[in-house]
C-alpha cells in the first residue's frame, strides 16, 4: 500500500525537474504503470485476505475502495499513454513552454497522488485535505494555455470548488464533534473505521446536519446541479488528458467520499434521509445536464455535460440505496469512467485534427482519419447507453432498481436518457460523417487506449467477469448492508 | 448554563468570538482593498488569540501549535503577501464599492440568524460552553461567501475565501478543540498552497483581461452573446 | 427624604453639566497645544447670556418663544430619571429608558420646529439635517438599549445598573457591542466630531448650530445649557450602565459621597476618551453620517444577536 503512494510522490519530484525532456511522456507512463502494478497487488491482497487496515490506522482498504483504486490507476495509466503523444504535439505547435511541461507532468503525478490518498485514507480529515489537494494540483493545469478563456475557467474552478469544498470541511468538523462526544479525545474520532463501528451511538441530529454540508461540499466536486458551473469550463479549457482524468477519476472519487459519508449517516440515523438527499440532487443533475447537451457548441463542453448527467445518475442510484441500485451505481461508475476517458482521448485527437474545439468546424472525421472517426462514434454510442456496451447494462440495472422502489420516477429517467441520446447524436453525427474541410490531414495519434477501454466496456456489457462481479457484490454488501441476489 | 457562571477565560473566548464576527462584518463593508486586507489580518490574529486562550484554559498543548500556525499564516504571511501583490499590481487606489451596503449588511445579519438556527441542534446536545460560538463560526463562513458574492475584485474574493477558511478553523477550535494534528497540518498546507496559487492567478488574470475585475471574466457563459 | 435626595441629585446634575463641557474643552486644547480657558468659563458665559435681553425675529411665532423652555425642561426631566450618584431613587423608579428616549424626542421636536419657525435657510437646513441624523440614531440607540435590557431583564435604568453591579465583572460580547453602538449614537446625538462640530459656524457643515442661529440672550443660554446637560446625560448613561462600580446602593452619606466621587472620575476619564477621538478624527461629510449610524445600528443588532447566540442559557436534554 505504501508503494502505491510512494510511486506518485517520486514521480512528481522527478518530473518536476525533468518534465521538459522529450522522454518525459514515457517516464510518466512508466510511473503510472508502476502505480497500476502496486494497485493490482493491493487488490489481490484484499481479495485474498479481506479488508486491510494499516498500522497506525491511517489507511484502510476494503473491497469498495480497492476496486476504485485499480480503476483509478488503470485510467491514469492509459490516459498517460495518450498524454505523451498529445503533449508532444502541443509542444511542437508551440502551445506549451518547457516550464509548463514540467508543471504539467509534475501535477499529473500530484493529482494521481491526491486521488490515491482520497481513496485509501481512513481519516475523514485527510480525505478532505487530499480532495482539496486534487483541486490545487489541477487548477494550474486548467489554465496551462494562458488563454483568457482558460484563465477564466481555472479561476471559476478554483473559487467554486474551493468554496464548495469548504462546506465539506465544516461537515467533517461536525462529524468529528459528534464522534468526539461519544468516543472521547484521542479515540480516533475522525477515522472512518472507528466512526463506522460506532455509528449507531452518534447523535443523529448532528450527523444529518453534517451530511448536508458534506453532500454540498463534495457534491460541488461531483458537479451536481446547481453546483456544477465550474465543471464544463474546467473540462473544456484545460489540456485534454486533464479532462479525461478529471471526468474519469476526480468525479468518481468525490462521489466515493459522499458514499462513505452516507454509510456513516445511514447507520446513525436509521432513516433514509441521506439517500433521499442524494436522489434529490442526483435526478435534477441528470435531467438538467441532459437538456444542456442540446445547446453546446464546444465538443469538450458537450462531453462534460454528459459527465454531469452520468454522475447525477450514479448519485441517484446510490441514493436509492437498495442492493441492486448500489450494484448498478458501482457498475456504472466503472463503465462511465472507462468510456468517458476513452471519449476524451478521442476528442483530444479530433480537436487536434481539426485545429479547433468548435463542433461546427469539426467535420468528416471518418473520411480523414477513420480510427478517430470510428472511435468517437463508438464511444458516443457506448456512452449514450446502446447495447451491447456496458453503460447500457448499468443504466438498465439502475432503471430496474428504480422500478422496484420508486416506479413513478422511471419515466423521468427514461426521458433523461432519451434527451441525452438525442443531444449527443445531433452533434456527433455531422462531425463524424460530414464533408471534409479543405486541407484537413490525418495526424499522428495513438488510439490504443481508446480501443482497450471500449473493448473493456463492450466486454462488461456482454458479461461481467466473475472476479469483478464478486467484487461488486462485496462492495454492495458493504455499502447497502445486504447481498444482492 | 448562562454566561455568568462561566470562568473569565471562557467569557473571554466568547467575547473574542463576537469580535471575530464583527471583523467579518467590517470586511463586508470595507471598500478599500488595503484596509480589507488589514481587517482580514486582524481577524486572523483574533483567531490565533482565541486558540491560544483555549489552549491555556484546557491545557491542550497542541492547540498552541495551531494558534501559532494560524497567527503565522492568516495573521502575517497571507496578509503580507496580499499587501505586496496589491502594491505590485497597483491596486491600492482601487475602490471595490458595494452596490447596496445597507442591504448587504441586513443580509449579513440574516445569515447570522440563519447559522444560529442551523447550529441549534448541535448546541443543544453538548455541555461544552464555548460551543455557542459554533454559530459564529458558521456565520463567518457564510459571511465570507457573501463577501465573495458582492465584490468584483479578485483580491476581495481571495480575502473572502481565506475568511471562509478562518471560519472553518474557528469551528474546529470551539467545537472539538482543534482537529487531529495531521489534518490541521494538511489544511494549513493546502491554505498556503492556495495562497500561492492565487498569487499566480492574479498575474494570469491581469495578463488576460488587463484588470483584476472578475466581472469581466465572462467569456464562458452558457448564454450565447 | 428620598425625594429630597432625588431633587438634590438632579440639581447636582444640572449644575455639573457646564463643568464637564469645559473639562472636555480643556482636554482638546491640551491636545491641540492651545491654552485652555478657566474651568468655570461656561458658567460665566451662561451668566452673561442670561443677563442679556433676547431679540425676537420678526416672523417668530409662539413656538420660537416656547422652544427654549421646553427644550430645557425636557432635558432636566431626562436628567432626573438617570441615576447619577445613587440608584433606587424614586425618580428613577417611576420611569425607564424608553421614557428617556421620549424626553429626548420631545426636546428635539421643539428645537427643530423652532429652527424652521423663522423661515431662514439655515434654520430649515439645520432642522432637516437634525431630523435625518436623529431618525437614524434613535433606532440604533434603542437597539443598544434593548441588548442591555435582555441581559438585565428590565428597561428600568436603575434596576439595570443594579443588575450589572451585582453580577460583577462579566465579559459579555453583547455589552461590548452595545457600548460601541451607544458611544457612536452619543457622539451623533450630542453633535460632536465626526458628525457635527459644536465649535464652528461654517455654514455648510452645521447641524445643531444652524438651528439655534437666531437665538440670543437668555433663550440661547437655556439652549446651550440644555445641550451641555445632554452631553453629560449620555456620559452618565454610558459610565453607569457599563461600569456601575462605585455608585451608591443605599442612602448613607459615605456611600453617596463615594458615588459622587466615582461618577466624577468616570466622567473625567470618558471625556479624555472623547477628547482624544475628536482630536484624531476629522469631521465627515454629511452624506456619510448614514453609514456611520448604520454601523452603530449594526453594532446594536450584533449585540442583540450575540446575546442570543453566545450568552443565552442552554437547556440540556
Amino acid at each position: 500500500m505504501d508503494l502505491l503512494l510512494v510511486v506518485p510522490v517520486v514521480g512528481m519530484l522527478f518530473l518536476a525537474r525533468r518534465g521538459d525532456r522529450a522522454e518525459a511522456g514515457v517516464i510518466n507512463v512508466r510511473f503510472n504503470a508502476f502505480a497500476l502494478a502496486a494497485s493490482l497487488w493491493l487488490a489481490v491482497d484484499v481479495l485474498l485476505h479481506g479488508p486491510a487496515l494499516s498500522s497506525g490506522r491511517m489507511f484502510y482498504v476494503d473491497s469498495f475502495n480497492v476496486y476504485l483504486v485499480v480503476l483509478t490507476a488503470f485510467v491514469g495509466w492509459t490516459t498517460s499513454i495518450f498524454s505523451g503523444s498529445y503533449m508532444e504535439h502541443e509542444r511542437q505547435i508551440g502551445r506549451v513552454t518547457p516550464r509548463r511541461l514540467r508543471l504539467y507532468y509534475a501535477m499529473y503525478q500530484g493529482f494521481m497522488l491526491a486521488m490515491y490518498l482520497v481513496l485509501t485514507t481512513n481519516n475523514m480529515g485527510v480525505l478532505w485535505v487530499a480532495m482539496e489537494g486534487a483541486t490545487l494540483a489541477t487548477v494550474l493545469l486548467v489554465s496551462l494555455y494562458r488563454t483568457p478563456e482558460s484563465v477564466e475557467a481555472a479561476w471559476k474552478y478554483f473559487i467554486l470548488c474551493g468554496v464548495g469544498i469548504a462546506q465539506a470541511l465544516f461537515g467533517t468538523v461536525l462529524l468529528y464533534f459528534a464522534a468526539e462526544q461519544k468516543l472521547g479525545v484521542g479515540g480516533g474520532a475522525l477515522l472512518w473505521t472507528v466512526l463506522h463501528d460506532n455509528a449507531q451511538a452518534l447523535d443523529p441530529a448532528i450527523l444529518s446536519l453534517a451530511f448536508v454540508f458534506l453532500l454540498v461540499g463534495y457534491g460541488t466536486k461531483i458537479g451536481l446541479v446547481p453546483l456544477h458551473q465550474w465543471l464544463p469550463d474546467a473540462h473544456s479549457e484545460g489540456p485534454t488528458p486533464m479532462s479525461a482524468i478529471l471526468s474519469g477519476l476526480l468525479l468518481n472519487d468525490a462521489l466515493y467520499a459522499v458514499v462513505r459519508c452516507k454509510m456513516l449517516v445511514d447507520d446513525s440515523l436509521g432513516t433514509h434521509l441521506a439517500g433521499h438527499l442524494m436522489m434529490g440532487f442526483g435526478l435534477p443533475s441528470f435531467l438538467v445536464a441532459a437538456l444542456f447537451l442540446h445547446r453546446q457548441t464546444d465538443i469538450k463542453r458537450l462531453f462534460s455535460y454528459s459527465s454531469i448527467e452520468h454522475m447525477g445518475l450514479m448519485t441517484f442510484a446510490f441514493g436509492i440505496g437498495s442492493p441492486w441500485a448500489t450494484f448498478a451505481a458501482l457498475f456504472h461508475m466503472t463503465t462511465h469512467s472507462l468510456t468517458k476517458s476513452a471519449i476524451f482521448v478521442t476528442v483530444g485527437h479530433a480537436a487536434q485534427l481539426a485545429g479547433t474545439q468548435r463542433m461546427e468546424k469539426i467535420r468528416g472525421l471518418i473520411l480523414t482519419q477513420p480510427a478517430i472517426g470510428w472511435g468517437l462514434l463508438i464511444g458516443t454510442v457506448a456512452i449514450a447507453g446502446f447495447p451491447p456496451f456496458g453503460v447500457f447494462a448499468s443504466e438498465f440495472l439502475v432503471l430496474v432498481a428504480t422500478m422496484q422502489d420508486y416506479p413513478w420516477l422511471t419515466p423521468l429517467l427514461l426521458l433523461g436518457i432519451g434527451l441525452a441520446f438525442a443531444g449527443l447524436f445531433r452533434h456527433i453525427q455531422p462531425m463524424v460523417y460530414g464533408e471534409v474541410p479543405e486541407g484537413q490531414r490525418a495526424i499522428q495519434a495513438n488510439l490504443t487506449p481508446v480501443m482497450v477501454h471500449l473493448a473493456l466496456v463492450l466486454w462488461l456489457g456482454l458479461s461481467i467477469p466473475s472476479f469483478l462481479g464478486n467484487w461488486f457484490n462485496q462492495a454492495t454488501h458493504l455499502i447497502s448492508g445486504v447481498w444482492p441476489q | 448554563m448562562s454566561i455568568i457562571e462561566l470562568s473569565l477565560y471562557q467569557q473571554a473566548i466568547l467575547l473574542l468570538a463576537g469580535l471575530i464576527a464583527l471583523t467579518s462584518f467590517l470586511m463586508l463593508g470595507q471598500s478599500r482593498l488595503v484596509r480589507l486586507v488589514k481587517v482580514f489580518a486582524a481577524q486572523g490574529m483574533l483567531l490565533a488569540a482565541t486558540t491560544a486562550l483555549a489552549a491555556t484554559v484546557l491545557e491542550y498543548p497542541h492547540l498552541y501549535v495551531s494558534a501559532a500556525l494560524n497567527l503565522l499564516l492568516k495573521g502575517i504571511v497571507i496578509p503580507l503577501l496580499l499587501q505586496r501583490l496589491i502594491h505590485r499590481l497597483e491596486l491600492h487606489r482601487v475602490m471595490d464599492t458595494v452596490d447596496h451596503p445597507a442591504r448587504v449588511m441586513m443580509g449579513g445579519a440574516a445569515l447570522v440568524v440563519f447559522s444560529y438556527y442551523v447550529s441549534l441542534p448541535v448546541v443543544e446536545n453538548s455541555h461544552l460552553v464555548t460551543l455557542n460560538a459554533i454559530a459564529v463560526s458558521l456565520a463567518v463562513v457564510l459571511l465570507g461567501m457573501l463577501l465573495m458574492i458582492t465584490r468584483r475584485q479578485a483580491v476581495a474574493h481571495v480575502v473572502g475565501f481565506m475568511s471562509i477558511e478562518n471560519g472553518l478553523f474557528f469551528a474546529a477550535v470551539v467545537s472539538t478543540y482543534g482537529m487531529p494534528m495531521v489534518v490541521e497540518l494538511g489544511v494549513a498546507f493546502d491554505v498556503l498552497v492556495a495562497a500561492v496559487v492565487f498569487g499566480v492567478f492574479f498575474f494570469q488574470i491581469r495578463a488576460s483581461i488587463d484588470s483584476l475585475n472578475v466581472d469581466r471574466l465572462s467569456k464562458l457563459s452558457e448564454v450565447e452573446p | 427624604m428620598v425625594w429630597a435626595l432625588a431633587i438634590l441629585q438632579t440639581l447636582l446634575f444640572i449644575a455639573a453639566a457646564p463643568l464637564l463641557a469645559s473639562w472636555l474643552k480643556r482636554i482638546k486644547c491640551r491636545l491641540q497645544n492651545r491654552r485652555a480657558p478657566s474651568l468655570f468659563q461656561p458658567y460665566r458665559d451662561l451668566r452673561k447670556l442670561y443677563r442679556k435681553r433676547p431679540i425676537v425675529p420678526y416672523p417668530a411665532s409662539w413656538i420660537f418663544r416656547a422652544a427654549p423652555y421646553i427644550v430645557f425642561a425636557s432635558t432636566v426631566l431626562a436628567a432626573a430619571i438617570v441615576p447619577l450618584a445613587a440608584v433606587d431613587l424614586p425618580t428613577a423608579r417611576i420611569a425607564d429608558v424608553i421614557v428617556l428616549v421620549g424626553f429626548f424626542a420631545l426636546g428635539r421636536t421643539f428645537q427643530v420646529l423652532a429652527g424652521m419657525d423663522i423661515g431662514t435657510a439655515f434654520g430649515g437646513m439645520g432642522s432637516s439635517r437634525e431630523m435625518t441624523v436623529s431618525s437614524l440614531a434613535e433606532p440604533a440607540m434603542l437597539m443598544a438599549v434593548f441588548t442591555l435590557a435582555m441581559s438585565a431583564h428590565t428597561t428600568n435604568l436603575s434596576q439595570a445598573m443594579n443588575y450589572v453591579h451585582d453580577t460583577g465583572l462579566v465579559l459579555r460580547p453583547s455589552f461590548v457591542f452595545a457600548l460601541g453602538g451607544l458611544l457612536l449614537v452619543a457622539i451623533a446625538e450630542t453633535g460632536r466630531i465626526p458628525v457635527d462640530n459644536p465649535a464652528t459656524h461654517l455654514e455648510l457643515t452645521m447641524i445643531h448650530e444652524a438651528m439655534i442661529l437666531e437665538y440670543s440672550g437668555r433663550w440661547l443660554a437655556l439652549i446651550e445649557w440644555a445641550s451641555q446637560i445632554k452631553l453629560m446625560l449620555y456620559g452618565v448613561l454610558i459610565a453607569n450602565i457599563f461600569f456601575p462600580w462605585g455608585i451608591a446602593q443605599d442612602f448613607s452619606w459615605p456611600a453617596l459621597i463615594c458615588g459622587v466621587a466615582a461618577i466624577a472620575l468616570k466622567l473625567a476619564l470618558l471625556a479624555v476618551v472623547l477628547g482624544l477621538s475628536e482630536a484624531l478624527f476629522a469631521k465627515m461629510r454629511i452624506f456619510r453620517v448614514q453609514e456611520y449610524l448604520g454601523f452603530a445600528y449594526l453594532l446594536g443588532v450584533l449585540g442583540l444577536l450575540s446575546h442570543i447566540i453566545l450568552e443565552a442559557a442552554r437547556v440540556h436534554h
